[in-house]
């Protein structure tokens, strides 16, 4: 039976392979940048707020910083109990335009040791979890050149 | 400048997991506060809680809690919440009440029973809430922030994984001195390395555990402490409780990002350098002038963050002035000289009263074989989830 592919998260990113983006939103007033999307009201304290676009977020950052959860992390994070852990990497990514950091996965297979703070990664759509139904859908860093 | 209160009693439960309620623990300490005060429960008008989530409804409502447990009579009572702040919290609204006029005693009583292992967000699915979407879609634990802090530090200043490691030593040494810690075994730098790694660059030694313990004190005001004898009390001279400034460039728990610079520039100084500088502020008071600090070593390379962050050092110096021994007992400004969260794990509602106790007892000259020689000025810090923050200068 085919799972049904579903975003983790609601309107948080779109699109597949090269056209796969984060959504956040953009004040129309004060060019502030959110994500997680901010769909109420600018949260600048000095903007008179104006409108919330939706915006798709560069595709290319530089590594802020990163480690990884050499412990499997409680729920609701799901991973099955049953197969041994396997420790991911985590990366926060500093997107130059947007003047931001956004945490997120590493791909599978990408290590703490494969990383420098600086390096230049991009986003790419992954898989978190699937159950009988769903494959639940994330998105993951990959530093720029590895292709795996 | 706003007026001082006087603290005319601390007390504790020691730190471990003792597997019992908050309530026992928080009303231990509570005792042993009034005690120490030479005060009655019944000479006390005002009971402030620091509030538990992890203690079902009486932690939501844990002044009631303690005040029912101490037996009712009929205290003016409120509950706070601020994640790692909350007692800081607590003591700000006791604070506030007696240099309001509305109290002239207040009991401040935050305790906690942890769960073993990481810290979880409450159940149900709940997508609006931050604290759940970083467990659900990223597997980001505490330790995970701590990790990228760490990593960070590395690449900025070039602090190293043996730099951290000392953090423990030092720490550990001085928790072995501390009846009310939990770890209260010495620690060598070889113990650290051969830990296993929880959140590179990140070991379990570098990490704070979370534990069971209940810390109180007693506050009022200067004129019921003249009344009442204490001539010469510990005096809180300023509690800060800032939010942060947007935008806040620095991930911080729970968050998935950052806020954007894009439409407004960062401010001058981090939000965890604010929270000091705030309550030097209000006090009149500098690092300088510091004779000890008591810090949230969440994690070993938190605390060198905060020695910049107090203006201990430059930005970037926090390994150098650990280098130096300037912050180990003996030093220029001994930094967690009760052992830190190192030696004690995290009580999260006790834990910011804990070290106000900490900070009493050493200026009291009270504080045994960690006494900070002739100290007469004391700041702690703390920072939680949800843009919490507090610092507590007191004076002597």
């Amino acid at each position: 039976m085919s799972r049904t592919r579903t975003p983790v998260v609601t309107d948080w990113f779109t699109g597949d392979g090269d056209g796969f983006r984060l959504l956040g939103t953009r004040c129309s007033a004060c060019a502030s940048v959110f994500f997680p999307r901010e769909d109420g009201h600018c949260r600048n304290p000095g903007c008179p707020g104006g409108d919330l676009e939706e915006v798709p977020l560069s595709r290319r950052g530089r590594v802020w910083s990163y480690t990884d959860s050499r412990y499997r992390p409680p729920s609701p994070y799901v991973s099955d109990p049953e197969l041994p852990w396997e420790p991911y990497a985590l990366i926060a990514v500093e997107l130059e335009s947007e003047r931001i950091v956004v945490l997120g996965q590493a791909v599978p297979g990408i290590t703490v040791a494969d990383l420098t703070v600086g390096m230049e990664v991009e986003v790419v759509p992954g898989v978190l979890d699937e159950d009988t139904e769903t494959t639940w859908t994330t998105w993951h860093w990959r530093p720029v050149g590895v292709t795996a | 400048m706003t007026g001082d209160v006087a603290v005319l009693g601390a007390g504790m439960h020691p730190w471990g997991k003792w597997g019992r309620s908050f309530v026992e623990y928080g009303t231990a300490a509570a005792r042993a506060a009034l005690a120490d005060a030479g005060l009655e429960w019944r000479d006390v008008g005002s009971i402030v809680g620091a509030d538990t989530v992890r203690g079902g409804y009486p932690g939501y409502v844990a002044g009631a809690t303690f005040a029912k447990a101490l037996g009712w009579q009929g205290a003016r009572v409120a509950s706070v919440y601020a994640a790692c702040a909350s007692g800081a919290q607590a003591v700000n609204a006791a604070r506030a009440q007696i240099l309001s006029g509305l109290a002239d005693v207040v009991l401040v009583v935050g305790a906690d029973a942890a769960p073993k292992g990481f810290f979880r967000p409450a159940g149900g699915d709940r997508h609006d809430d931050p604290d759940w979407l970083r467990f659900r879609v990223l597997g980001a634990t505490n330790p995970t922030y701590f990790g990228l802090y760490a990593r960070r530090r590395m690449a900025l200043y070039g602090d190293t994984p043996e730099d951290f490691a000392q953090v423990k030593v030092k720490n550990a040494a001085l928790g072995a001195l501390n009846p009310y810690a939990r770890y209260r075994k010495r620690v060598s730098a070889e113990e650290v390395a051969a830990s296993a790694v929880v959140a590179d660059p990140l070991r379990l030694l570098d990490i704070c555990a979370t534990s069971d313990g209940g810390a109180a004190l007693v506050l009022s005001s200067m004129e019921f402490a003249r009344r009442h004898g204490s001539a010469d009390p510990v005096r809180i001279r300023a509690v800060s409780t800032v939010t942060p400034r947007y935008p806040n460039t620095v991930l911080d728990l729970p968050d998935i990002a950052t806020d954007s610079a894009a439409g407004a520039p960062p401010p001058d100084e981090t939000f965890r350098a604010s929270i000091a500088g705030a309550a030097y502020e209000e006090a009149g008071i500098g690092p300088e002038d510091l004779s000890l600090a008591e810090v949230y070593d969440l994690s070993t390379a938190l605390e060198l963050q905060w020695y910049e962050d107090l203006g201990l050092c430059a930005e970037g110096g926090g390994a150098k002035l650990l280098r130096e021994g300037a912050t180990a007992l003996g030093g220029r400004i001994p930094v967690n000289a009760s052992g830190g969260l190192a030696s004690f794990g995290e009580a999260v509602p006790a834990q910011a009263i804990a070290q106000v106790c900490e900070v009493t007892w050493q200026l009291r000259g009270d504080a045994g074989d960690r006494q900070v020689a002739g100290a007469r000025v004391g700041i702690t810090v703390n920072q939680g989830l949800f843009g919490h923050g507090s610092a507590v200068l007191a004076v002597r």
